[in-house]
């Protein structure tokens, strides 16, 4: 059963083709580790998963949800498709607890000791308990992003989607972040798709490894293969960048 | 001065009373207002921004006391008869509401984007979104400035002088014509907008200061 489905998507700016004839197809399960160099519309794909980007052309088909079409209620799809951004984007004007606990309030109206219960289980998977009461400046940018985490997995979602969550981290950071996301993303009901220039991290979670470039999908493999003996020479070239810095 | 305040403070006092009251009036309903016309500016449907934006552009382009006037001499011409303290604080509400929207827009607007997409995207509909997150936002950004409308609308409130709308700048007019003391007659009743408008001045700066 697939999860996401990509039948000849485009996407455009104003003139500029973001994305270029994706097809893509991941089932319900995968953990798909996205890479490329900056511009080449791994956000893009991402954001047009949940919505937050809408496309031009083709057919894109999420948890059963026909995103295409012009009837698809955004907000019933995102309830199931979660996403953790690179700048977090956590409520400002909220505490960490709350941070967690609104949508699940306002958008499923979970009971309200159950929210709790539930939202203190999230924070100290993350191990950060102990900050509930905070509000996000006070707590540092691992910390935002990690709650960040248990604020989409709150949502119970089929999907999760991760768009460059560790770019904007402090390098001491990286870590503890990256570790909360394999314990995630372990668990096997849930798909998630990760766009990352952790390439370690990401021989580490992956199941499968797609790269772009310049808007394309130029490849799409199991993550052995993957590394090991890329298919084209623009992957080839850019593993070897990556690798050697 | 004395001798001003001594003869003419009963009426003065009336006048203060107008000038608050009309003052007082029109923060709430131009609040009111200009959040509604705010929030059209800033929402997704076009014709909603398009009718947003142009309430605004009309109504803080021209003169308040062209928009009194209309509403002191033109109405009761074909609608129903108004007295100038009405006339006046509609008049104050309307081009005010004006200023308070596009000081709340611009509020609404500085907010990261990025603080909705968070919100969208656990499932959010735009109106929780913007309830629960970027309004209680951008209602602090916009304290400062807005306080500032609050000061400019006490002041303006002196349209009201124009249509015989009693307020504290009619009550002035009307000591100076009668004791001929211009000096004395205005000086006290700028003292009195200061009694107003300084408190007004303070509590806005204690806000700002409580909220952030």
């Amino acid at each position: 059963m697939s999860m996401i489905e990509f039948h000849d998507v485009q996407k455009y700016y104003e003139h500029f083709h973001a994305l270029i004839d994706i097809n893509l197809e991941i089932d319900k399960g995968e953990t798909v580790v996205l890479i490329g160099p900056s511009g080449s519309g791994k956000s893009t794909l991402v954001r047009t998963i949940n919505g937050l980007e809408r496309i031009q052309a083709g057919k894109l088909i999420v948890n059963n949800h026909d995103l295409s079409s012009p009837n698809t209620n955004f907000d019933i799809l995102r309830r199931d498709v979660g996403m953790v951004f690179q700048h977090f984007y956590l409520y400002a004007n909220k505490t960490v607890l709350e941070n967690i606990m609104l949508a699940p309030r306002i958008v499923l109206k979970m009971p309200e000791e159950q929210n709790r219960t539930e939202a203190l289980k999230l924070l100290d998977m993350v191990g950060l308990k102990e900050k509930a009461n905070n509000m996000p400046s006070q707590i540092s940018g691992g910390q935002q992003q990690r709650v960040a985490i248990a604020r989409s997995l709150a949502m119970k979602p089929r999907l999760l989607l991760f768009d460059e969550p560790t770019s904007a981290l402090d390098p001491e950071m990286i870590d503890d972040v990256l570790q909360v996301i394999k314990r995630v993303t372990s668990v096997s009901d849930m798909t998630s798709l990760i766009v990352t220039h952790e390439m370690g991290f990401a021989k580490e979670v992956a199941n499968r490894v797609i790269f772009m470039d310049a808007g394309q999908i130029v490849e799409d493999d199991q993550k052995e293969s993957f590394f090991q003996q890329p298919k084209t020479e623009r992957a080839r070239k850019f593993l070897s960048k990556i690798i050697t810095h | 001065m004395i001798n001003i305040i001594t003869h003419y403070g009963h009426q003065l006092l009336i006048g203060l009373g107008w000038t608050v009251l009309s003052s007082v009036l029109a923060l709430f309903f131009s609040l009111i207002i200009g959040s509604f016309f705010a929030i059209m500016e800033v929402v997704p449907n076009k014709t909603a921004r398009i009718i947003g934006r142009a309430y605004v552009e009309i109504l803080r382009n021209i003169p308040l006391l062209v928009i009194t006037m209309f509403f002191y001499l033109v109405i009761p011409l074909y609608f129903v008869k108004i007295n100038g303290f009405t006339a006046g604080t509609i008049g104050l509400t309307l081009y005010t509401s004006a200023f308070i929207a596009e000081t709340i827009r611009s509020g609404i607007q500085s907010v990261d984007i990025g603080q909705m997409e968070g919100a969208r995207s656990v499932g959010m509909t735009y109106w929780q979104a913007m309830r629960n997150i970027i309004l209680p936002q951008a209602f602090k950004i916009v304290i400062p400035p807005l306080g500032n409308q609050f000061i400019n609308l006490v002041k303006n409130s002196s349209v009201l002088a124009f249509v015989a709308g009693f307020d504290l700048m009619y009550q002035a007019n009307s000591i100076a014509s009668i004791t001929f003391d211009t000096i004395n007659s205005y000086f006290v009743v700028g003292i009195m907008y200061l009694i107003v408008t300084m408190p007004l001045s303070y509590y806005m700066r204690y806000l700002e200061k409580r909220v952030a």
